[in-house]
């Protein structure tokens, strides 16, 4: 029960973007296109609940009993930038098909805040590794979510008649922010 | 002297990284609540940003080309864990309320940006103030973004009492969405008045782009080349 909880709390009622704002650099720079976006969501969503698992288990066994737990942020991004380049090999490898849908966003991942984010928020709010792991996929399950929603408004968005001085940058985060609103009405769902 | 005023300016004004480049998204947008916080995020941001030029830009005939991104990577985490440090000992309250994002200092891309493009090609003095210029820049951005958000979202600025308490504020903009929508108007006013300078002198406005993600990766955050 917990779990489900943390889940959609994860997913939805903290979203990643729309209330934490990790990870805006992608949500605003790859959602040009739906089916990008959805690229983009997956790579995210992988790369993410890997990383959760991996740091989540650096930390408990690596890092605490070596009584080096301040060095969390250094040991983390580390282990996130050596994960990504080995998830993309593997992948290139294993699963070319994985990999053609997903393999050019791999790479912008590394400086995705949002997986450094989820790492230090599970240490921060001493999960365990399962909880860790659950919270890490439906944090990058709500990423995904996001990123697709805004690619649809702004493919609709194309085809109006918006203010010069509107076009580009300031209509995307106007759409962001009326998002933001609808997903803060989901905060009375959780205590 | 010159190079030093030149580098100063440019980050401030020329290339500012918040109005001009849009980079930095995460912290610009989530810690604005207050003037505040958006001051205190950008002077720990260009301490760290000005700390890390000095040493890459020292260490730059040293550190082999090829693991040149993991090796700025450190630097950069190790001064942000010092800052992280610093800030939980003498300023607790501002550490508390600026939260992951002190950490998370590391993935922003302005640092790894201005490491990659100036600090790694060009001696100590000139990129210690391209750190101060680009810091300053980014403070200020965070600043003005703040304080708007604080006067509309709680009728103060710097926590002085601006409107009378019987005034009713609009607490949207401290929450979320407020920060996408001040940042979409600041940009849009930034944009009017290109379009009129270009309307002046009848060349085509250059309207702020998003930063192409891309571009945060490992080469230029800041997109432009100098």
């Amino acid at each position: 029960m917990n779990l489900i909880l943390l889940a959609i709390s994860a997913a939805f009622v903290n979203n990643v973007v729309l209330s934490q704002f990790m990870g805006i650099c992608p949500f605003l720079g790859v959602s040009k296109k739906i089916n990008t976006a959805a690229g983009m969501g997956g790579a995210v969503i992988f790369v993410i609940t890997i990383a959760s698992l991996v740091t989540s288990l650096i930390y408990k066994f690596v890092l605490v009993p070596l009584d080096l737990s301040y060095m969390n942020t250094i040991v983390f991004i580390l282990v996130i930038a050596a994960l990504v380049q080995f998830v993309e090999m593997f992948l290139k490898k294993a699963v070319p098909a994985l990999y053609q849908a997903l393999g050019v966003f791999l790479p912008l991942i590394t400086t995705n805040c949002a997986v450094l984010g989820v790492a230090l928020t599970n240490v921060q709010k001493e999960y365990n590794i399962l909880e860790s792991v659950v919270n890490g996929l439906f944090t990058a399950v709500g990423f995904a979510v996001a990123i697709i929603i805004l690619a649809g408004i702004r493919e609709k968005i194309d085809k109006n008649d918006v203010p010069e001085s509107f076009k580009g940058a300031p209509i995307v985060l106007v759409s962001a922010g009326l998002m933001a609103i609808a997903f803060m009405g989901l905060s009375g769902l959780i205590k | 002297m010159g190079k030093i005023t030149e580098r100063l300016y440019n980050g401030i004004v020329k290339e500012n990284p918040t109005f001009v480049q849009m980079l930095g998204m995460c912290p610009t947008l989530a810690v604005t609540t207050s003037a505040i916080n958006g001051a205190g995020m950008g002077i720990a941001t260009t301490v760290i940003l000005t700390m890390s030029n000095l040493v890459i830009a020292l260490l730059r005939k040293v550190i082999p080309d090829k693991v040149r991104i993991p090796a700025y990577i450190v630097v950069i985490a190790s001064f942000v864990t010092i800052v992280q440090f610093v800030m939980q000992a003498y300023v607790p309250s501002l550490y508390a309320s600026l939260g992951i994002f002190i950490p998370l200092i590391v993935v922003n891309c302005i640092i790894l940006g201005r490491a990659e493009s100036y600090a790694s090609k060009n001696p100590v003095i000139p990129s210690i103030f391209d750190g101060i210029g680009m810091g300053l820049g980014f403070t200020l951005g965070l600043t003005v973004i703040g304080t708007i958000r604080e006067f509309l979202g709680s009728g103060t600025i710097f926590n002085f009492q601006i409107l009378p308490e019987s005034f009713e504020t609009i607490s949207i903009f401290v929450f979320a969405p407020g920060a996408f929508l001040v940042l979409a108007f600041i940009i849009a006013f930034i944009n009017k008045m290109n379009i009129n300078k270009a309307k002046k002198t009848g060349a085509k406005a250059e309207l702020c782009k998003l930063a192409d993600c891309a571009n945060c990766q490992n080469k230029a955050c800041a997109g432009r080349e100098e």
